[in-house]
């Protein structure tokens, strides 16, 4: 059963984050969306975190992460989407949870 | 006898409204003619951040309102460095904002002060009114 | 209320505002101020041009105190006060001036 784990909010703001990668299972995908963005960028205090996390994808979705200033510091090996691959990847995965 | 009014900005744009709320009130409260600072701490440091583009989310790019704060004679704008480092950010990553001296020929100058977490403690604790969004 | 300007209809809010500004052309101006019964000269033009261009650079119209500053610095300082623009503008440069410019009424302005 693969998992679409959507976040929405910064890592810093609350532990959505957090909880979320301590839940995920090998296989899943977490799709960083909204102000959850931050998380995906270099040097952040978070971001041990996203290379630590075996086994889960990563992505972000890209429309967030320009409109926020940040798209070219996102980490390497984020997958950065548009609203079609956000689709795609639903349709992808088993399920989908929406982390709030 | 003008009070000093700080507008303190913690959360990051666009996922909330609290940013541009936040912006809205101190162009208005500018013609007030107050001792306004704005400060910028935890998330609120990605308001200021260059290159913001708004056309794929339906919304207002509201970053480019910052560079207009110099001409509402809002020139003391606080970035708490322990934020900016936390989040693998520097002042490169942030906007140029400067404000123009009228009494020295227009001279421009910078309005961003970089203040470590224990200076922005002082700072806050000379305020008479501090609005936090 | 929409706007009528040759032959073309245009969005407009209840007080009169263009609703969106991307439509904007100097014609529409020209209407705004007609129904108000003003003749649009060069120097309602330039106080026009300078809020057009402010909001393209800031996104939003300036308010009166920063419009006269700017004025005065950009259009030399016997312009840069609210008697001049007052009497370009006489219910208010930033209400009138940003009307017949396309940009919503200035932050603050009631």
């Amino acid at each position: 059963m693969a998992t679409l784990h959507t976040v929405n909010k910064s890592p810093f703001e609350s532990a959505t984050f957090e909880t979320c990668l301590g839940l995920a299972k090998s296989g899943s995908t977490v799709l960083l969306i909204e102000d959850g963005v931050y998380a995906a960028t270099t040097g952040n205090s978070a971001a041990d975190a996203i290379s630590n996390a075996e086994g889960i994808n990563f992505a972000v979705l890209g429309p967030d992460a320009k409109a926020r200033g940040v798209e070219s510091k996102l980490a390497d090996g984020i997958k950065v989407v548009d609203y079609t691959g956000f689709v795609e990847l639903a349709a992808e995965h088993d399920t989908v949870q929406a982390w709030l | 006898m003008a009070k000093k009014f700080m507008y303190l900005n913690r959360k990051a744009p666009y996922g909330t409204v609290y940013a541009l709320e936040s912006l809205e009130v101190v162009l208005i409260g500018a013609a007030f003619d107050q001792d306004v600072s704005l400060a910028f701490v935890g998330d609120g440091v990605y308001q200021l951040t260059k290159g913001q583009k708004t056309d794929d989310i339906g919304q207002k790019n509201f970053s480019p309102t910052y560079s207009a704060l110099g001409d509402y004679d809002v020139n003391k704008i606080y970035v708490e460095k322990e934020s900016l480092e936390e989040r693998g950010l520097s002042l490169d990553d942030l906007q140029h904002l400067v404000w123009e001296d009228e009494d020295e020929d227009w001279a421009e100058k910078d309005s961003i002060r970089l203040v470590s977490r224990a200076e922005l403690a002082d700072v806050l604790a000379e305020q008479d009114i501090t609005l936090s969004f | 209320m929409p706007i009528e300007v040759n032959g073309k209809s245009y969005e407009t809010d209840e007080e009169g505002y263009l609703a969106n500004l991307n439509e904007w052309e100097p014609a529409i101006g020209e209407a705004m101020a007609a129904a108000e019964d003003c003749q649009l000269t060069d120097e309602h033009w330039d106080i026009i041009n300078f809020l057009r261009e402010y909001y393209e650079e800031y996104q939003i119209a300036p308010a009166v105190r920063v419009l006269t500053k700017a004025v005065g610095k950009r259009l030399g300082k016997e312009k840069g006060n609210s008697k001049y623009l007052y009497d370009l503008f006489p219910y208010g440069p930033g209400k009138q001036a940003c009307k017949y410019a396309g940009l919503p009424k200035p932050t603050g302005c009631v």
